[in-house]
């Protein structure tokens, strides 16, 4: 086997040893189901209640989709507002920050008053958490450019927006790919945790329910649906952006 | 019209006679710390090839701002091609130490840059592209970058970028091509096969060249005029025609009246940074 195929193994062996840890230490220590149940039990689960799981998880998907969507169009346009000049910079970044402070659990009951339980609440929260790292790399990709290059660009009368679209914006992308990469995963954490205070659909509410049951294999099933979905999209996004920036990545490794 | 302290540069450019860049007691100061550079006055002709060495910090890149618009002067006038200096100048193109290509184009799309940005070309960019295209490749055939086209500048060697940064200055046809240390990060080798291919491209397009090194060979080689600065703030300390023949071949840099040239030069560097 070659260092490649031990390279493309790993990450399953890392989970099969995971697995087993964990059946072994439930086992070992003789954990009852409805406190901590092993690998066998929550796979029952899953099998079990795959027709609620699904219809779930479905809700939760597009609703992190959506505000995931959102997320990256806010981010965008605001990261390319902030990162544009000098003093939107200067003006925007300490109140970005102190925004992206609070935890966005505190906005939940506000979303509750103003829309409702439900989906929407999830949607704004997934794009609430998600929409700051695109921001900001987005904005830092902008940053100002070595001086001969503008000279280049200046004599020819290029004129600021120019500049931006030629220059700027294509070497935030590295910078932009990459952090949806962060922001996705992020925006799962947001709707679930919408959906655990608010909603009667969703991953988040179905654990919620099942926890208050006692029926754990259940909840475990739905921490294995939830961080699944969110590996698949940050793969999606990883694979995304070694195909948009290639250059940014081929330079590093010719070297 | 005709100064006649400038008698020797304008016999070095015998093809035109016309002063294309003239600045006339031209100071910069950047901000209090007093000028960059100081009372510069001189001519230089539609084709002639000029050369600016001094010491580091003399106020050579400064003269390059000037020239092309991308400053104006605290005091005295800039003309260029017979009008006042009034903001950037299209007509030129600039080069330097740094190849500055973008990371996420092809050589192509690098020389092709200047053509989505200046006018009259942008307007007909998308529509003529093949032509442009054609272009481009032309001169990157003339600079031995045939092949490397479709190639990422970090794929290039550092020669090969400076190249592809020379194109890049020359693809719209400027009038006047800037040329800051273009060829201080290369190896010697390199930088003396680079000397040839701009000679080439300016004995067969005859653009105006303005060219600041501290390589006092390189200026020798290349230019029909070398102005010797003076340290901070630069000023004109002196001016040498260079009267070797064209087109000058590599050898010419081994002949007498060659290093000649060069060690003058030299020595009177030596005297500036001794004050």
């Amino acid at each position: 086997m070659g260092n490649k195929a031990v390279e493309r193994a790993a990450p399953w062996i890392a989970v099969a040893l995971l697995v087993v840890v964990w059946e072994f230490t439930v086992w070992i220590l003789a954990v009852p189901e409805f406190i901590f149940p092993g690998p066998t039990a929550t796979a029952q689960a899953l099998w079990n209640f795959a027709g609620p799981i699904s219809v779930h998880s479905w809700q939760t998907f597009w609703t992190t989709m959506v505000g995931f969507s959102l997320g990256v169009l806010t981010g965008l346009v605001l990261g390319f507002i902030v990162g544009s000049s000098r003093f939107m910079y200067h003006a925007c970044y300490p109140l970005l920050v102190g925004f992206n402070a609070i935890p966005k659990v505190a906005f939940v009951p506000i979303l509750v008053v103003w829309f409702g339980i439900g989906s929407v609440p999830a949607i704004l929260t997934a794009f609430l958490i998600c929409f700051f790292p695109i921001l900001v790399n987005v904005a830092t990709g902008l940053a100002p450019l070595e001086p001969e290059m503008e000279d280049v660009l200046r004599v020819l009368g290029a004129k600021r927006l120019d500049v931006l679209l030629k220059v700027g914006l294509p070497r935030s992308l590295p910078y932009f790919f990459a952090s949806l990469k962060v922001a996705i995963t992020l925006a799962f954490v947001g709707a679930v945790v919408s959906e655990t205070v608010a909603s009667n659909q969703g991953i988040g509410y179905l654990m919620m329910s099942a926890g208050s049951q006692m029926r754990m294999p259940l909840v475990f099933a739905g921490l294995i649906v939830i961080s699944v979905m969110a590996m698949i999209m940050y793969e999606v996004f990883a694979q995304l952006e070694k195909r948009m920036t290639g250059w940014a990545h081929r330079g590093q490794s010719a070297l | 019209m005709a100064q006649p302290a400038r008698q020797p540069g304008a016999a070095a450019a015998p093809d035109q006679a016309r002063p294309f860049v003239v600045f006339d007691s031209v100071s910069l100061a950047y901000d209090e710390s007093g000028n960059a550079i100081e009372d510069i006055s001189l001519s230089i002709h539609e084709g002639e090839f000029v050369a600016f060495v001094g010491p580091s910090g003399c106020g050579k890149s400064t003269f390059m701002k000037l020239c092309t618009g991308l400053r104006p002067p605290t005091r005295g006038t800039v003309e260029v091609d017979g009008k006042p200096v009034k903001g950037p100048l299209k007509i030129s193109g600039m080069a330097f130490q740094n190849a500055t290509l973008l990371p996420w184009r092809t050589t192509l799309d690098n020389v092709l840059l200047p053509l989505e940005i200046v006018e009259p070309y942008r307007r007909r960019f998308r529509r003529d592209r093949a032509q442009f295209v054609e272009q481009a490749m032309a001169l990157l055939r003339t600079v031995g970058l045939e092949g490397y086209e479709h190639q990422y500048p970090w794929q290039l060697s550092g020669g090969m970028q400076q190249r592809a940064s020379i194109c890049r200055a020359l693809i719209h046809e400027p009038r006047l091509l800037m040329l800051d240390e273009p060829f201080a990060s290369l190896d010697a080798f390199t930088r003396e096969e680079l000397w040839c291919v701009l000679r080439d491209l300016w004995e067969s397009q005859r653009f105006t060249v303005v060219l600041v090194t501290h390589d006092l060979r390189e200026a020798v080689f290349l230019a029909d005029t070398v102005y010797v600065m003076s340290k901070r703030p630069g000023r004109i300390l002196d001016e040498h025609a260079i009267g070797l023949d064209r087109p000058r071949s590599l050898e010419v840099t081994y002949s007498e009246p060659f290093t000649n040239l060069v060690h003058s030069l030299r020595s009177q560097i030596g005297e500036i940074r001794g004050q």
